[in-house]
């Protein structure tokens, strides 16, 4: 905001340009073979988890409102995704994202369900009635038939193999920057406004003409969305899936890469995604740990920067550049004309 | 028709009466005043009026239709616009994204829209720009536009509420002690603006104020509430007169 049109164009250009090279350069290192299969696969999950942070950041930074069974959607796009692919008989380069959409479609289905109730109230009935559903959806995908129940559901076919080690990065990493790019675009309409709004005064925001439980609703059900396209690409790029994955503490894991990176700051989401993501995943052997690792994090970032690391800015590197120049214009300016 | 009717109406707050079959009318254009000591019911009646609360009993209606029942964001699109007497600006959003929230409801492009930059929503946004801009003219606030409106210094807070009213069209604004908080002069700016606007914007208004004098200069009519009973209506001078009046502001 109150930038130029001048320079918002160019910091488009730069963004734009800057995520087509790291793309490509990624890209040529996994067809190379310089990042082997098992870090493709970590970045596919980085990919996943940024998808996974910045729809929760959606719902809990950008609106306001708590949500603790994010994993329980992950879980319902997952499932419905692996068993169609298994089960429809057509190629999986057709299946595939077939069964995203699906699976994507069918946890919105179950936000509609769980949010129509919760959002129609005031307050913080949904991060209870979400806590419930993420607990509820695994226990009985544990019983169902069709889900395999505690057994893991496993054959799940991936696009990727030797010879073409790349697909579901490609897929994982286009489904990324495509979510993000509409989150932005959303997030400066006058829709993204209005949710704002909503967060910052409900009841301001309704006495000005904003239909709260819409937008709410709206906002809600396009999260557990995309976290079934999320868990879809999940259950592809491991092969198996069981119930304990999308447990609680899968749910307060993408919670925490909202909050460390900033409520309501996209970027912000993205860069604690990626690199909690790759810590935890280079620390493997110590997985025990993984969640007192991500407390500690948490209270250390609590402690020196209560509102996460971005707060609610959001950073580009033309912003980060057009910052270091105003830093060094500024040092040679005397110090009594340098007031704000 | 009057702009603004209400007949008997009241609200029970848990064995409350906290208002008791209040009758008011508000015409096109005018300003009026509803006064009464603290607890009186006035606030109530703004709640009421914009659909925060739902009557116990009455009739309120805007242009001769029945608004009871209908939620805020509906009273405020078909012309009904609030401040609040303890302000509620949207904090962390700039000083013109609060203007432009109360714009949303007359501005037309869709969420898909939205998300991939079609060409209907920059023209949109660049015509409600400008239009915030000039709203704020009116307190002489538009370089303000782009601060956050958490930093603006408390009157200008206020002010700004008054202009996110406006900026959704109201026939009918409703202002919550507006002064409250504010020194000698900036009041009498503020009712002098105020004046102003309901000539350039054509618009009535109800207006709650502590501060008699002032009240009895701006309003052209009065309702005194006490207990959540009418004591008095009329114009400033019947009201200064008034018995019950004098008595229930000495009695507090
Ligand atoms: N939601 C509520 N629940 C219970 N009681 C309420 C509620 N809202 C208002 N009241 C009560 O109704 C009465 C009138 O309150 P109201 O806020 O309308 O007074 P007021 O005239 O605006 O006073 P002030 O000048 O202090 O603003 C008070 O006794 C108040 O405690
Ligand atoms: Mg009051």
């Amino acid at each position: 905001m109150g930038g130029t049109k001048k320079s918002i164009g160019v910091s488009y250009i730069i963004n734009t340009t800057l995520v087509v090279l790291l793309f490509f350069v990624l890209l040529i290192f996994i067809n190379t073979g310089v990042i082997g299969r098992y870090n493709t696969q970590v970045l596919t999950l980085v990919c996943i988890n940024i998808i996974l942070a910045v729809s929760l950041n959606l719902v809990t930074g950008v609106l306001g409102q708590l949500v603790l069974g994010h994993a329980g959607f992950m879980l319902v796009g997952a499932y419905a995704s692996a068993l169609f692919t298994k089960n429809i008989g057509l190629p999986l380069s057709i299946s595939f994202p077939i069964s995203l959409l699906l699976g994507g479609l069918l946890a919105a289905l179950f936000g509609v369900v769980i949010g129509i109730p919760a959002l129609r109230l005031r307050g913080d009935y949904l991060a209870i009635i979400t806590l419930g559903f993420g607990e509820i959806i695994r226990v009985v995908s544990y019983n169902l038939e069709i889900t395999n129940g505690a057994k893991a559901l496993s054959g799940i076919k991936s696009l990727s193999n030797r010879q073409n080690p790349s697909p579901m990065f490609i897929y994982a990493f286009l489904i990324a920057v495509f979510i993000i790019v509409i989150l932005f675009t959303f997030g400066r309409s006058r829709h993204g406004r209005a949710v704002i709004s909503i967060r910052e005064d409900e009841i301001a925001s309704e006495s000005m003409g904003i239909n709260t439980i819409y937008y709410k609703l709206f906002v809600f059900v396009f999260a557990a969305f995309i976290a079934g396209v999320a868990g879809g690409i999940f259950a592809h790029n491991y092969g198996t899936i069981d119930p304990a994955k999308f447990d609680f503490n899968r749910s307060v894991e993408i919670l925490i890469m909202v909050v460390l990176g900033g409520m309501g700051s996209i970027t912000g989401s993205i860069i604690s995604a990626g690199s909690l993501t790759i810590l935890s995943e280079k620390l493997r052997d110590f997985s025990q740990y993984r969640m007192i690792l991500y407390s500690v994090i948490l209270i250390i970032v609590m402690l020196f920067r209560p509102s996460g690391l971005l707060g609610r800015y959001e950073i580009s590197v033309p912003k980060i550049l057009r910052y270091i120049k105003k830093r060094s214009s500024n040092k040679k300016v005397p110090p009594e004309a340098r007031e704000e | 028709m009057h702009l603004l009717e209400t007949k008997d109406l009241g609200i029970v707050f848990g064995g409350l009466q906290a208002l008791n079959e209040l009758h008011m009318v508000i015409d096109d254009g005018e300003i009026v005043g509803l006064i009464g000591p603290n607890g009186a019911g006035k606030t109530t009646v703004f709640n009421l009026l914009t659909g925060v609360y739902v009557p116990s009993g009455g009739a309120i209606r805007l242009e001769g239709n029945s608004i009871i029942g209908k939620k805020p964001y509906q009273i405020n699109r078909i012309g009904i616009a609030r401040t609040f007497q303890n302000i509620r600006l949207f904090k962390n959003m700039t000083v013109a994204d609060n203007i432009k929230v109360a714009m949303n409801q007359n501005m037309k492009y869709k969420i898909l829209t939205a998300m991939f930059r079609l060409p209907g929503c920059w023209r949109q946004e660049r015509e409600v720009d400008k239009k915030a801009r000039e709203l704020l003219r009116i307190f002489d606030m538009e370089d303000t536009a782009d601060q956050m409106a958490a930093n603006l210094p408390y009157g200008q807070q206020r002010k700004l509420e008054i202009l996110r009213a406006l900026a959704s069209k109201p026939k009918l604004l409703l202002l919550d002690e507006p002064a409250a908080g504010m020194n000698p002069t900036e009041t009498r700016d503020l009712m002098e603006t105020i004046r102003d606007i309901r000539g350039r914007f054509n618009v009535a208004i109800l207006l709650i104020e502590h501060d008699m004098s002032l009240v009895m200069n701006v309003c052209e009519r009065l309702y005194v509430l006490d207990y959540g009973t009418l004591i008095a209506e009329g114009s400033p001078d019947k009201i200064r007169k008034n018995e019950k009046v004098i008595a229930a502001y000495l009695g507090c």
